[in-house]
């Protein structure tokens, strides 16, 4: 098998005796396409991902506007943006087009921004860094990763703009409003390339997790042990993890429902619908199946994915914290086990989201009393970051400054998440605004703010410059502010019932006093996307003008300070031994106030 | 950074993190003078729901002043300026333990404590009562993109020329177990009457059973909360709740309103 010789060929990767380090490929120069486009090189490919999926941060960002000016002034003439996604109406969000928006919005951001952001750059990126690897395990099957995913990325675009429209089931797709094509007109192509879209970015994932899991398990430095390897790596690992037990499950169900749709399959079709005075059946559609299957099927993907989106952030807050507070991490252990309790325990949770579906209601005291359970290891990550920040000597940097926020908003959207276990309290809250402001604290919040201190903190590592730390922190503060702007005063909707994907709830009684506090919403919206601005100057002039920075500008005890900034091919240029954890920091009795861990004594 | 630069930024991290618990909480507090808060229930087991929202929200709320309080203390304690290393500790175990088994065992009571309401709500049903599962006071049907209820005939049948069937407006008594059974014809919908506490998704090729008890007569807002299509933002429908003898008057009109028709 040829797969067989390339292992071969990668793996005595290491370091080899000489002193020297084997890549493959590293005898040659190679040519402009093969070093930056289709490089097997995995710190490109990291940075293919971080390129791509900021990109589809800024589409997925202006669907949430378009949604944001619907919410605030329903069904009036959208500026700049109407024009493009309306034309038809003149700007004007139609119905349909509502639903669309954000089914758009929450499948660019969950599948093309955080997870590509968190595994596929970061991923990428570090995980041979940190553990001394010169490589990925299986390079090409990595950057064989980052170009299935383009055909990902193609299925999406163009499902949106779909002959007759786009997906319009919300990114949870619920059949039969996603099977049956006459009761969402105009889905047809859109579902269908909706759902080849998420089976390419699946099998993208899946190569990737296969290779974070290989590097980790096979290709760590001498004296790496696992229990000195950053918590990033952990968080990753993890991810890595749930995305190969959990992910064939969801490739299987957008099958089974892709077959529904094109083959009349009937997985999820009961029999005796009538839609449009119609029974699908008399139109050759097969009937007895179940709607609740894909439900099952769905979260026993998507719950586990929830914390592919939040874990390898709890790694990166975590090494950032260590590093800008020069504190050794409070509780490594601890750490590495609530790691482990979140993805363990999010593997028999997902049935909370079917509270309300019909689901046997004694099923939803087990899951309720999962789901409460988890709480407890988010509780302990949080006692711990406080842990390490008490008796620190924190550098107020801008990578720290939203570390900080990553711990202040998780906070906020790991509490709120007991009320939506609470099968009772559910009962009212269920998919109201309550639901939307959790999920907005731990992914937005909560891990978009740690992608942006992992940026702060490893472009230097990434570009051999800095950032701008002072417009990193006039970026920090409009972001913190509006972030809280924009999702705080959800929870408040949500109590007063405010119920999500709705175009326009003013006609209610209920809700008709709340246009107000949404527009206030709206136009922190509009400011937090505007101050983005400030980011973008920063990253691409940095890129440029940024202060040249050597191997270790944060005085920072993990390995990938070693290497040069950025690493050359095959990473690091010297030999590499690891003697303790990484997070020895102010050492008593050190000369310095960090200890490598290529460093054989502590004091 | 400059010594004034560096005071700068720390004072305002520093407002920044004491904002979010401070503005954190009075925002919950003035919440319900601005009627961002739930509206009163109108129903048997409205109580013991929000007295379950309240249990949780003191636990949560003294959680979320302890951990931001500390967060802004630390933040603010230990970003002064200086040359001297921070305390060199790897964690300590008892504490560890500690606030490992503290939360653990406060959740789990939290766990149990929500088991009773749920059974009351969804598995519970009214056995002595007018109106059980298998003798209902109605169907309700969710289709795209309203609500319609069907009203059995005297015998108590649902097939036949004499059900009555409303379309938009669902009509039941007050102060009365009312059991139902939820259907759809088309895709999900979800039966959401605020004010009742009631939430109950209706799914094609099932039909759920469903409780609640009205505990004051007047009309309240149905609403579709389970994406359902273009129209889901519009399918409103009105639970009215009567007095029993006022409910009874109405069936019985409208029985004899159906009767005349054939």
């Amino acid at each position: 098998m040829s797969s067989h010789a390339h292992v071969a060929e990668a793996r005595p990767l290491g370091i080899d005796p000489a002193g020297t380090i084997h890549v493959t490929h590293e005898h040659h120069e190679l040519g402009f396409i093969r070093r930056y486009i289709f490089s097997t090189d995995h710190k490109v490919i990291g940075i293919q991902f971080l390129f791509t999926g900021l990109v589809m941060l800024l589409l997925g960002g202006l669907m949430a506007m378009a949604i944001r000016w619907q919410l605030a002034f329903p069904w009036t003439e959208m500026p700049v943006l109407g024009r493009i996604l309306f034309p038809a109406t003149g700007g004007v969000v139609t119905p349909e087009g509502y639903t669309m928006l954000f089914t758009m919005h929450g499948t660019l951001m969950i599948f093309f921004v955080i997870i590509p952001l968190l595994t596929g750059t970061f991923g990428n990126y570090l995980i041979p860094l940190m553990i001394g690897a010169p490589d990925m395990a299986f390079p090409r099957l990595n950057m064989m990763g980052y170009w299935f995913w383009w055909p990902g990325i193609f299925c999406i675009l163009t499902s949106f703009f779909a002959y007759g429209g786009g997906p319009a089931a919300g990114w949870t797709s619920y059949p039969p409003l996603s099977t049956i094509e006459a009761a969402a007109p105009g889905s047809h192509w859109g579902q269908n390339w909706w759902l080849l879209s998420l089976t390419f970015v699946g099998v993208s994932s899946m190569m990737g997790a296969v290779n974070y899991v290989t590097t980790i398990v096979k290709m760590r430095a001498p004296g790496m042990t696992f229990f000195r390897m950053p918590l990033s790596i952990w968080g990753l690992m993890v991810a890595a993890l749930l995305q190969l037990f959990a992910l064939p499950v969801l490739t299987a169900a957008s099958f089974m429902q892709l077959f529904d749709r094109v083959f009349h399959a009937g997985f999820f079709t009961p029999t005796g619908l009538v839609i449009n005075n119609t029974n699908p059946e008399s139109l050759g559609q097969a009937a007895g199946g179940h709607p609740l299957l894909w439900q099952h099927l769905f979260w026993f993907y998507s719950h586990p994915a929830v914390y592919i989106l939040v874990v390898p952030a709890m790694g990166f807050v975590s090494d950032i914290l260590a590093v800008h507070a020069r504190k050794p991490i409070f509780g490594y252990k601890p750490m590495v086990y609530s790691i482990a309790g979140i993805a363990g325990l999010g593997f028999i949770v997902w049935g909370h989201h079917m509270f309300m579906s019909g689901m046997n209601p004694a099923v939803g005291l087990v899951f309720m009393t999962a789901t409460i359970m988890i709480a407890l290891p988010s509780a302990v990550k949080v006692f711990n970051w406080l842990g390490t920040l008490w008796g620190s000597r924190i550098h107020l940097t801008a990578a720290m400054l939203f570390a900080i926020a990553f711990v202040s908003m998780f906070i906020i959207g790991g509490l709120s998440g007991i009320w939506m276990a609470s099968t009772p309290v559910d009962i009212y809250i269920h998919d109201t605004y309550i639901v939307v402001a959790h999920f907005h604290y731990v992914v937005f919040a909560g891990s978009m703010m740690a992608i942006f201190g992992a940026l702060y903190h490893w472009f230097p590592k990434m570009f051999g410059r800095a950032m701008n730390e002072t417009l990193g922190k006039i970026h920090f503060i409009g972001t913190f502010v509006f972030t809280n702007g924009v999702f705080y005063m959800m929870h408040q909707l949500g109590l007063a019932g405010l119920m999500r994907r709705t175009a326009d709830p003013y006609a209610y009684e209920t809700y008709a006093h709340l246009q107000p506090v949404n527009q206030i919403i709206s136009y922190c919206a509009f400011a937090l996307l505007a101050w983005q601005v400030f980011f973008v100057l920063n990253f691409f002039g940095s890129m440029i003008w940024g202060r040249r920075v050597g191997r270790n500008p944060w005085n920072a005890c993990s390995l990938e300070w070693e290497a040069p900034s950025p690493p050359g091919h095959g990473n690091f240029d010297k030999q590499l031994a690891v003697y303790h954890g990484p997070y020895e920091y102010s050492v008593p009795g050190a000369a310095r106030d960090f200890v490598p861990q290529t460093q054989r004594q502590l004091g | 950074m400059s010594a004034f630069k560096h005071l700068l930024t720390r004072l305002t991290v520093t407002l920044l993190l004491l904002a979010v618990p401070v503005l954190g909480v009075w925002t919950w507090m003035e919440a319900e003078r601005w009627k961002l808060w739930f509206p009163p229930y109108v129903s048997s087991y409205g109580e013991s729901i929000d007295g379950l929202f309240f249990v949780i929200l003191w636990m949560v709320t003294v959680t979320f002043v302890i951990t931001e309080g500390l967060l802004v203390w630390f933040v603010f304690r230990y970003s002064r300026r200086g040359d001297e290393k921070a305390l060199y500790t790897h964690g300590n175990h008892t504490l560890e333990m500690v606030w490992t088994a503290i939360p653990a065992l406060l959740l789990i009571i939290v766990a149990f404590s929500q088991m009773k309401a749920w059974a009351t709500v969804k598995m519970n049903f009214p056995e002595d009562g007018p109106y059980t599962v298998a003798h209902p006071l109605m169907e309700v049907y969710a289709s795209q993109f309203d609500w319609r209820a069907r009203y059995p005939d005297e015998q108590g049948n649902f097939e036949g020329a004499d059900v009555v069937e409303t379309p938009y407006e669902i009509t039941v008594p007050e102060d009365v177990p009312v059991v139902f059974r939820l259907n759809s014809r088309d895709v999900l919908h979800s039966f959401f009457v605020p004010k009742f506490r009631l939430k109950q998704d209706a799914v094609p090729g099932m039909r759920i059973p469903v409780w609640f008890e009205a505990t004051e007569a007047g009309s309240y807002d149905l609403i579709c909360a389970e994406l359902c299509g273009w129209g889901h933002y519009k399918m409103a429908g009105r639970v009215r709740v009567l007095p029993q003898a006022d409910f009874d008057r109405w069936l019985s009109e409208q029985r004899a309103a159906l009767k005349a028709t054939h």
